[in-house]
């Protein structure tokens, strides 16, 4: 069984799916570490063998930032950003998006589930 | 898209040359008020404070290391949202 950086261990996937389970690897990424290691997209996970798997835990330890270690990279980066109060940080800290999009409609991905107003008029039919 | 590398931060030019003029001690401390909410925050600034228009007041703004590479009217809000008349 294929467990790399932590918790991971996806394993009847092919190997360039498998790794995207990752925190932080991506298709793109995936190739890459696979080209680097020399080992086939196409190979599963499971059927790695012990030095193919050391190889790739290699690539991804010596050159990328995943799980753990990533999310604790980014969270930093909000939390500056709160901190300093800027226009971004302000809408990190309200939940709303960060980058201009409207907000009268849509925008449920931050705003979270609808929350209904009482009392407030629906729009009139015309 | 972002601005070109080639071309440097933008700095309005009236408001750098305060900036280094209070630097290099030819003019004395103290807050500086701009409208140029569009000029980039560049290592001179940090340590100062500016009075940063928002369309109706002047905001002050204490400039930390962390908001190099931002922009001034990022800390000036130009809309204030207090919530809606109903809710609490």
């Amino acid at each position: 069984m294929a467990r790399i950086s932590g918790i991971d261990l996806p394993k009847q996937k092919r190997g360039e799916i498998a790794l995207t389970y990752i925190y932080g690897i991506g298709s793109t990424t995936a190739r890459n570490i696979l080209d680097k290691a020399g080992i086939s997209y196409d190979k599963k996970a499971m059927e790695w063998n012990d030095e193919e798997q050391t190889a790739i835990r290699n690539i991804i330890n010596s050159e990328f930032k995943v799980e753990g270690q990533l999310r604790s990279e980014v969270q930093t980066n909000i939390k500056r950003l709160m901190d300093i109060a800027c226009y971004r940080g302000l809408r990190h800290r309200k939940g709303l998006p960060l980058r201009g999009q409207r907000t009268r409609t849509n925008s449920r991905t931050r705003k979270g589930k609808r929350k209904t107003v009482a009392g407030k008029k629906k729009a009139p039919k015309k | 898209m972002a601005r070109s590398v080639s071309k440097g931060p933008y700095v309005d030019a009236k408001l750098e040359s305060k900036v280094l003029a209070i630097a290099e001690g030819k003019a004395k401390k103290g807050v500086v008020k701009t409208w140029s909410r569009r000029s980039t925050i560049t290592p001179d600034f940090v340590g100062q404070t500016f009075a940063v228009h928002n369309g109706n007041k002047f905001i002050p703004v204490y400039v930390t290391e962390y908001m190099v590479g931002h922009k001034l009217g990022e800390f000036a809000p130009t809309r204030n949202f207090k919530g809606h008349s109903g809710s609490k």
